[in-house]
């Protein structure tokens, strides 16, 4: 399915089910000002928030004074570390992070303290009063340092996160034909445009707490929540509040504990409210990364062995990065068949930016060495970058280098053929022959059309679904039929990658009703694990499958038992129960017009997953998914600018359950990509982010949007519960070094390292 | 603000007087319009005008407001998403307003309100914008999970049906 020629809105199918794109329930709400983000949120009382951050990467604290805060007229509270009543630390896999510093601070921008007051000014200026005197101590700020342990431990659980070999097959086997390089990929920030908010409602007496909260998943915010207040899950409740994206960077906690202590504290609601420069330091980013690869290959280009070794920056504090490492390092072969491997991966502590998830996770390091890898790979065999993927290709069955079987529809070939067959972007025009604004570097002349020159690249993906490593990863969905009408209920965060829809969808297509509600999300029902990891449509769209299957069975058994007709009979034929082997035929919403009310909740796990061993082996991932990328740039190597023109890509997507959503994420992830390979990086030095700041850390606009196009691939999955795939994550992996090897092309230089700066164009 | 002297001014916005009581001399208007008025139609995200979430309209004029001073604007017409819609109907979408949610250009949505003001002020100057016309246009409203197709769709829809609508 191409997007310029979309037809499966099939007049066959009634709108709004599977496979049709209706409109988001949350899009008038969007569009007209109303839908209430969590910044948007306000209480009767309310009190503003704000936190003071270390202004060191690593340093003793000696003392704090908020003496001079606390007499501010308009200061309600001011804490600090000693105020938390429960566990002082907090973390998604190991606690290792202080709710606030107490004796040292380990990263720019680490929470000290935390104070409230009538108006974010009056916060600033108590802020601003408080007084903290810090030892300085010498920073950690290399990963290798870290590795080679010729530093002292910069926390109690010391400076390495993880270190985990895969050894695969022949060790010691060789190739005709080595290539190596050594990569580096910068540090991406997500940017979501909803900075992180909160709106905490303290219970009388300060037994509970009620939060408000754009996150990533409700019940592990509460669960982390609930322990640095010393409460009981039950007396913390979350709801999601509008969350204006997420990409990763909402998974950790952030504000969640410091908005309830401040609540809980005054006794009143509390919010608080990051600006932009606030979140650059108060979420974590995607990992800074040096790969290092060496391919082994016959002449005729099929692969021996890969050899590898990664390190991750994970910066002060755990997160996700023991996570991240294991989906790098496992995903070092790419879509590509090879029996021997040799890799080690590290990730460590430093006094950097703490980094965890961010779309991609781990695999959009590993894709930009590996696709460049075979690149190389490709001239040195003398063959072109489309022949040697395609000679090596993982299909299903295909085994990888962690000795798990790739059980996933694995259409590679497929992907990278349909990329290669859609239609190539007209040449380059600008100058008198069009609008400069085409040109690399846009208006200002600062190209002429006849020193651009274009390039192409390919870069292909293999990407894991859901989560890995024995984790039980489950979701939880409640489906209640009355009245002709189906109201959904379930805790999955709508972070705008539109899951409200694809759930409308699930429960118009099996009950055969129109409207479907969809109750608050919250923890008043049972967990729908986190929005991340490409997960979702999988999960709780497993889980809403499941629920309103179960709806339906009983929803048959009662028509069954009315109309002496097996239940096994009936189905559901658009809007109507219909009797397959007699002239029954009676509409859903009649059938629930008499009081009958069904309502059951399920939960949807996937299957197990296995650790890996010493040397890297294991069923760790679930399910796979693919996705092939051609990008074609101009570029201007005078000045080192570049215009990315067209993005080319076929993914494999199991089914759409709703083609437009896809295409949207698929878009959304190409330009998030392309930040990758020419624009986005948190610049660090010394320790500090340097550029924290939407006019310094480039996004890409309108301008810099390549055109589209694409096609879906759709095998369905037989692993899941729709057919579907998880789409979110593969649109942004494999398009950065399609970008970058486009480049590469165009100007003959090596680029080992995202994002392309003008001064590696230029050779500078 | 306990310690400085409150102000108190008047902003017409969305066609109404709205009296502000008690304010601090240093709020910007997105602020005012958002935590003092009630109309959080506009979003804060980047504080530097680079975003374009903010985007109103004062005197017809697009504008951030979260680089406007609001206690500078009294007297001036300020429109924000809130007043685009037909007077009197408040469910009722305007024709761009519709085409986003047609589109697919709204995922997170918390662009949305700054690009549908944008894409007003560009219809209300150029009727019939080439795609490069409305790239430019909007490149100053970031939008990071579309990655801007989808809403390049909606703009052409809206400009096809206003062209149709003329004809």
């Amino acid at each position: 399915m191409s997007v310029a020629s979309d037809t499966r809105i099939a007049s066959a199918r009634r709108n709004g089910v599977i496979g049709t794109s209706p409109t988001r329930p949350d899009g008038v709400a969007k569009v007209n000002g109303t839908f209430a983000f969590s910044n948007d949120l306000h209480a009767d009382g309310m009190l503003w928030g704000a936190t003071l951050r270390s202004p060191h990467p690593y340093a003793r604290i000696v003392s704090i004074d908020v003496t001079k805060a606390w007499k501010i007229a308009g200061v309600e509270t001011v804490i600090i570390a000693d105020d938390v009543p429960g566990v002082l630390t907090y973390g998604l896999i190991s606690q290792d992070q202080p709710v606030f510093a107490s004796d040292v601070v380990r990263y720019v921008g680490e929470p000290v303290a935390a104070v409230a007051a009538d108006h974010p000014e009056t916060c600033r200026r108590a802020l601003a009063a408080i007084e903290v005197v810090y030892e300085i101590l010498d920073p950690l700020l290399d990963p290798e340092i870290a590795i080679a342990g010729t530093h002292d431990a910069i926390h109690p659980l010391g400076n390495i996160f993880r270190h985990q070999p895969i050894r695969c097959g022949d060790v010691d086997a060789t190739g005709d034909v080595t290539v190596e390089g050594t990569y580096e990929i910068g540090m991406q920030d997500q940017a979501f445009l909803g900075t992180e908010a909160a709106l905490a409602l303290p219970d009388p007496g300060g037994s509970g707490v009620e939060l408000y909260i754009a996150t990533q998943w409700l019940h592990e915010d509460r669960k982390q929540v609930a322990a640095c207040l010393g409460l009981p899950e039950s007396k913390v409740r979350l709801t999601l509040a509008g969350t204006g994206g997420a990409f990763g960077g909402r998974e950790d906690i952030s504000l969640q504990v410091h908005t309830c202590l401040l609540a809980l504290r005054t006794g009143r609601p509390v919010k608080m409210a990051y600006g932009r420069e606030e979140s650059f330091f108060g979420h974590v980013h995607r990992h800074p990364a040096t790969i290092w690869m060496r391919h082994h290959a016959r002449d005729d280009g099929v692969l021996v062995k890969i050899e590898a070794r990664f390190v991750l920056d994970g910066g002060a504090y755990a997160s996700t990065s023991s996570a991240v490492l294991l989906n790098a390092i496992t995903h070092t072969q790419g879509p590509y068949r090879c029996d021997n491997a040799v890799v080690d991966g590290w990730a460590v502590r430093t006094n950097n930016p703490p980094c965890g998830a961010m779309r991609g996770f781990g695999v959009v390091q590993a894709c930009f060495a590996h696709e460049s890898q075979m690149d190389l790979l490709a001239d040195a065999c003398g063959l072109d970058p489309v022949e040697i993927r395609l000679r090596n290709a993982m299909r299903t069955g295909d085994r990888l280098i962690t000795g798990q079987v790739v059980e996933s529809v694995a259409p590679v070939e497929r992907c990278i053929r349909e990329t290669a067959a859609l239609p190539m972007p007209a040449a380059p025009v600008g100058g008198d022959d069009g609008d400069p604004l085409h040109l690399p570097g846009g208006t200002g002349l600062t190209a002429d059309v006849g020193d651009v020159v274009r390039g192409v690249g390919w870069g292909v993906a293999i990407k894991n679904l859901m989560y890995s490593e024995g984790f039980d990863d489950y979701s939880t969905a409640r489906c209640r039929l009355a009245d002709g009408v189906a109201t959904l209920e379930f805790a999955t965060a709508e972070v705008g990658q539109g899951f409200v829809t694809i759930a409308q969808q699930i429960a118009r297509t099996l009950l055969g009703v129109d409207e479907v509600l969809l109750e608050p999300m919250s923890t008043n029902v049972g967990s729908a694990g986190s929005t991340s990891a490409s997960r979702q449509t999988w999960m709780s769209g497993g889980a809403v499958d499941a629920a309103c299957r179960r709806v339906r069975e009983l929803l048959f058994e009662h028509v069954g038992r009315q109309h002496g007709i097996d239940p096994l009979r009936l189905a559901i034929d658009g809007t109507d129960v219909v009797d397959t082997m007699g002239d029954l035929c009676l509409p859903v919403a009649a059938v629930t017009a008499d009081g009958l009310v069904i309502d059951e909740t399920v939960e949807y796990h996937h299957r197990p997953t296995a650790d890996l061993d010493e040397n890297g082996q294991g069923d760790c991932h679930t399910a796979f998914a693919f996705v092939a990328h051609r990008a074609v740039v101009d570029v201007d190597p005078v000045l080192g600018l570049v215009k990315v023109v067209q993005i080319a890509t076929a993914q494999d997507v199991g089914v759409a359950l709703n083609p437009l959503s896809v295409i949207g994420q698929i878009e959304g992830g190409i330009a998030q990509g392309l930040g990758l390979a020419v624009m986005e990086e948190i610049v660090i030095i010394d320790g500090r982010i340097r550029n924290p700041s939407f006019t310094d850390y480039l996004l890409p606009t309108f301008l810099d949007a390549p055109d589209v196009v694409a096609t879906l691939i759709e095998e369905p999955d037989p692993q899941a519960p729709l057919g579907a795939k998880g789409v979110g994550e593969p649109p942004c992996i494999s398009v950065t070094p399609a970008i970058v090897a486009a480049i590469r092309q165009a100007t003959g230089r090596a680029l080992a390292r995202v994002p392309v700066r003008p001064q590696d164009i230029c050779g500078l | 603000m306990s310690d400085d002297a409150p102000l108190a001014y008047r902003l017409n916005v969305n066609g109404t007087n709205h009296d502000v009581a008690d304010a601090w001399l240093g709020e910007s208007l997105l602020y005012v319009l958002r935590e003092r008025l009630g109309l959080p139609g506009a979003k804060g995200a980047c504080e530097q005008g680079e975003c374009g979430s903010c985007s109103v309209l004062v005197d017809s004029t697009l504008v951030c407001s979260c680089l406007v001073l609001a206690a500078s604007v009294v007297d001036r017409d300020i429109v924000t998403v809130e007043g685009l819609g037909k007077p009197g109907s408040a469910a009722a979408l305007t024709d761009v307003q519709q085409a986003f949610v047609d589109a697919g250009g709204v995922q997170c949505g918390y662009c949305t309100p700054g690009l549908v003001v944008a894409v007003h002020d560009l219809l209300d100057h150029n009727a019939t914008p080439s795609t490069l016309e409305v790239r430019e246009a909007l490149s100053g409203n970031i939008c990071r999970c579309t990655g801007y197709g989808r809403i390049l769709a909606a703009v052409e829809q809206a400009v096809t049906q206003r062209t149709n609508a003329a004809r």
